[in-house]
Formats: C-alpha cells, sequence, structure tokens
C-alpha cells in the first residue's frame, strides 16, 4: 500500500518534537477526523527557516508526509517554503494512495499556518 | 523477524486436512454436479453429503442449505430475497447499528426499493437491547437481522432471546453468524433464527464459499438468473471444492470446539489484561460476553492505522476496526454506534486470535505494542502525558 519512502519516514520520522520560542506554530486538522498536525518553525533574520519541528496524531501517511516536509523546507526561506505543495510532499514520499491524499494535505497547511503566525508576529 | 498473525477475523489459514479433502475436486472429481453423466453423478453425491454434513451441524435439513459464494452472497440474500419474495406482506425490516456491511449496505439498497428500516442501538459494550427489537416490530415488519458475533468488537448478542420475540410475533429473524464457527452454538433450533450465514474462510475453509441456511417454507426471490441450482435459489455451478473444503472445515471446527475455545479464552484474557495495564486503552466490546478469539481496545492518542504500521514493522499481523474499513477515513461505525468518541474510536485496534495462537506470541505482542504506542504517542500533536517533561 505505501512506498518504502513511506515507511521509512514513518519508522524514523525526522525532525519530532516541540519547539521553544519558535518563530511560528500552525496547527492543522481535527480530532474527530483522525488527524491532528502542529508544526514549528524558527527562521533566522535572512528569512531562511533554520529549523522545523513536527508532532503529529494521524495515520501512517500524515506522519510520513510531516516528517518529509520538515525535510524539504528545512534551510529554505519563508517564501521558498511557502511553495512547497502538498503535491510535492506526495511525490518527494513516491506517491501516496489515492485515499490517503488528503492526510497529506496537513503537513504543508500546518506548515503554511506557522508561515502565517510568523509574518503576523513580524508585523508587530 | 518473528510472523504472528492476529487477524483470524479477517480470515484464516486453511487447514490441511481441509485442502486433502478438496484435492480430489480439483483434479480427477472436476465434473458439474448438474451433469446426467457419471462424471457429474459422482460429484453432485459428493456435494449432497457435504450438504448433509453441514445440515447435521445446523440441526437443519440438508434442503434448508443454500451453498452461496460466501458471507456477503448469504447476507445480502437473506435481505433481499426475503423481503422481495414478501413484498405484499410488509414493507419494515429491523437491524442493528452493529451489522456488517454485508447487511447495513443491503438495508441501503433495500430502502431506495421502497422498504422501510430500523436501525436499533446498542449499549456501550454493543449489545442490543432484546426488549428493543420487540417495540420495533410492527404489522408490517417482514423480517429483523442481528449478528450473532461481532466482527469488529466480539460481542455475542442474545439472539435466542430476540430469537423468542420474533417467534411470538411472527416475523422472520436473519442472523449473520459469520464469526462464530468453532466457537459459539450453532444449532438454528436452539438460536430460534429462520435464516443464517456463514463463510467458509472465517474457520479455516477456502475463499470463495459460504452458507445460507433458509427454513423450509420461507420464500426467497433469487439474486442470480440462470441454472436451477439450489433448487432455484441459487443459479450458477457449485464450487465444488470449496463446499466440499467448507464441510470438512466444519466439522472439524465442531470438533475442536470445546478445545480451541478453551484455550483462545485464556489467551485473549491475557492479551486484554496486559494491553489495559498501560495508561489510556480501553477495551471495546463486552468483557465477558464476546468471541473467543476477539481483542479490540483503544489506544488514546494515537491512530489506529499508524499503530498497525508500527506492530507490521514488527511482524505482528492486526487490524483496524473491520479488515473492510481499513480504507475508509470514517472511524468505524460499531464504535460509534457503541458511543465511543471518535478520537478514541480512531485509536482503536483488533487483534483477533486462532487456533494457532501461542502463549509466546502474545507474550511478544505484549513486549512490542507498549513501545510502538509510546513511539507514537511522543510523536502525538494530542498528547501532553509521561516522558514530555511538562
Amino acid at each position: 500500500m505505501y512506498s518504502e519512502k513511506v515507511m521509512e519516514h514513518f519508522n524514523n520520522p525526522r525532525n519530532v518534537g516541540d519547539m521553544e520560542d519558535p518563530s511560528g506554530a500552525g496547527e492543522i486538522g481535527n480530532v474527530r477526523c483522525g488527524d491532528v498536525t502542529k508544526v514549528f518553525i524558527k527562521v533566522n533574520g535572512e528569512g531562511i527557516i533554520e529549523d522545523v519541528r513536527f508532532r503529529t496524531f494521524g495515520c501512517g501517511a500524515a506522519i510520513a508526509s510531516s516528517s518529509m516536509l520538515t525535510e524539504m523546507v528545512k534551510g529554505k526561506t519563508v517564501e521558498e517554503a511557502l511553495k512547497v505543495s502538498n503535491l510535492d510532499v506526495a511525490d518527494e514520499l513516491g506517491g501516496l494512495p489515492k485515499q490517503k491524499m488528503h492526510c497529506s494535505n496537513l503537513a504543508a497547511d500546518a506548515l503554511r499556518a506557522a508561515i502565517e503566525d510568523y509574518m503576523k508576529k513580524q508585523e508587530k | 523477524m518473528e510472523r504472528i498473525y492476529l487477524d483470524h477475523g479477517a480470515t484464516t489459514p486453511l487447514d490441511p486436512r481441509v485442502l486433502e479433502a478438496m484435492i480430489p475436486f480439483l483434479k480427477e472429481d472436476f465434473g458439474n454436479p448438474s451433469s446426467l453423466h457419471f462424471f457429474g453423478r459422482e460429484v453432485k453425491k459428493q456435494l449432497e453429503e457435504a450438504r448433509e454434513k453441514v445440515a447435521g451441524i445446523l440441526g437443519a435439513e440438508p434442503e434448508e442449505i443454500i451453498f452461496t459464494s460466501g458471507g456477503t452472497e448469504a447476507d445480502n440474500l437473506a435481505l433481499g430475497g426475503v423481503v422481495r419474495a414478501l413484498r405484499e406482506k410488509g414493507k419494515h425490516i429491523i437491524t442493528t447499528a452493529v451489522e456488517h456491511h454485508a447487511v447495513l449496505d443491503t438495508c441501503t439498497a433495500l430502502k431506495k426499493e421502497g422498504f422501510d428500516i430500523t436501525i436499533l442501538p446498542v449499549d456501550c459494550y454493543g449489545m442490543v437491547e432484546p426488549q428493543h427489537v420487540k417495540e420495533a416490530i410492527r404489522e408490517d415488519t417482514l423480517l429483523v437481522s442481528v449478528i450473532y458475533g461481532n466482527n469488529e468488537v466480539g460481542t455475542v448478542q442474545p439472539l435466542e432471546e430476540i430469537g423468542q420475540i420474533t417467534r411470538e410475533k411472527g416475523v422472520l429473524l436473519h442472523t449473520d453468524a459469520v464469526q462464530t464457527v468453532g466457537n459459539l452454538p450453532l444449532e438454528v433450533e436452539k438460536l430460534q433464527v429462520d435464516l443464517l450465514a456463514l463463510s467458509a474462510h472465517k474457520f479455516y475453509g477456502p475463499k470463495g464459499a459460504g452458507i445460507l441456511y433458509c427454513r423450509q417454507g420461507i420464500e426467497i426471490d433469487r439474486m442470480l438468473y440462470g441454472g436451477g441450482q439450489e433448487r432455484g435459489r441459487r443459479a450458477g455451478t457449485e464450487n465444488v471444492p470449496g463446499i466440499i473444503g467448507m464441510a470438512r472445515a466444519m466439522e472439524i471446527a465442531v470438533e475442536e470446539k470445546e478445545e480451541n475455545t478453551r484455550r483462545m479464552e485464556k489467551l485473549r484474557d491475557k492479551l486484554i489484561e496486559g494491553l489495559l495495564s498501560m495508561e489510556d486503552v480501553y477495551l471495546n466490546g463486552h468483557p465477558t460476553r464476546r468471541l473467543a478469539g476477539n481483542v479490540n481496545a483503544s489506544f488514546e492518542y494515537i491512530e489506529g492505522e499508524a499503530l498497525l504500521l508500527s506492530l507490521d514493522y514488527k511482524g505482528i499481523a492486526a487490524s483496524s476496526g473491520s479488515a473492510c474499513s481499513s480504507g475508509s477515513m470514517e472511524p468505524s461505525h460499531v464504535l460509534l454506534a457503541m458511543g465511543i468518541p471518535e478520537q478514541t474510536a480512531h485509536g482503536s485496534v483488533r487483534f483477533t486470535l486462532g487456533r494457532h495462537t501461542t502463549e509466546e506470541e502474545i507474550d511478544y505482542v505484549l513486549e512490542v505494542v507498549p513501545e510502538a504506542v509510546q513511539k507514537l504517542r511522543d510523536m502525538s500533536s494530542i498528547y501532553q502525558g509521561k516522558g514530555e517533561g511538562k
């Protein structure tokens, strides 16, 4: 059902955990639907995402997508990171089963929410 | 790596004794039982012997046995076949919220044809209250359908009590008994049922063979058109190897019932006890009125499919709710009907033990599950528990 890459990320997820004083934090999902993803980012003076963490309550696809996403955006500027789409994450994982595509949406959406949170804080 | 199969509710391995019984019918005894010549006649004889064997176990007459392609077809035929034949006499069907989709989806289809469906609630253990059945029966009620042993949570329904009510009221009672062979009594007179569905591959028989017991005198509309097999109630050349295997498998299951049930219940209770000793883990289904091999537990803060994958990685095969629902996003309708909150329902996993399950296997599962659960909880966005330093 899942690609080797998905299983690899699921079994050895990267960048799991909370973050103290994140530059931005985002949360997407609903416990009633069985998936909630939180993403935390640390952005430096040049607008580069220096560190990123996630925590996910969800299925294997949701966990693997979160892990993959954190790898994809680490070291990117926030502008570049905003361009990473849900489909990009799924592609990078070697594809996801059709009925699991929506699970991969959470990660990129949570990152977007974290970036928006960061930008709001910047405006202040 | 160890490979431990704890998904016997999904399917069971073929018993070698069953395979042995089937082989001649996959080789030299290939005749069509409907044929006039001796190739067919010999096979027909064996087919009818299998029917007698099955009927004997159910305490039924051979002509009350309809061979089908499996449990799903038997359920479809029981519900659809009976109510369509009785269309002139009424239009009401009663069933429960914890049925297999083979029953529930058939009811949905029948609703579109103009039948009225009442879906009875269950208590927190997944039990139907017989009194509710009594109250739901109307003048135009044709049929009540109640699952015998629940495929997801293992709860065993009070069929006999329900059967007494339907008998008194002159309404037919169907039961999906697919999970119960080799575990619970099957005599139709004792259960007071009029229709009963079985599936061979759930009791170490082959896939593609099932049974619908249909009490004598009950009219039933055929679903498949073609030949006059099964007394015109189910067209299509009989799956002879499958049926022969099924009859043998049923015989073995019944012969070894006491011993297997006793052993499985002991292992089941050990697994339940071990899982419940973890924090925030709940048993789903009835604590005692449950199938010998069924353990269904909810692990808070994590999602069932993720736990299944972790267990699979460690060589343990289990399932999340019903095998059929594992591809869908909705939490199990059975758990929701029992009033279990969605979040908790999402974290449910079913382990179904079998004849060959050993104590060592259960010990290994009890070693692996807590680690896997903790790893997922540590990752979970909704877990605030231990190990977090908060």
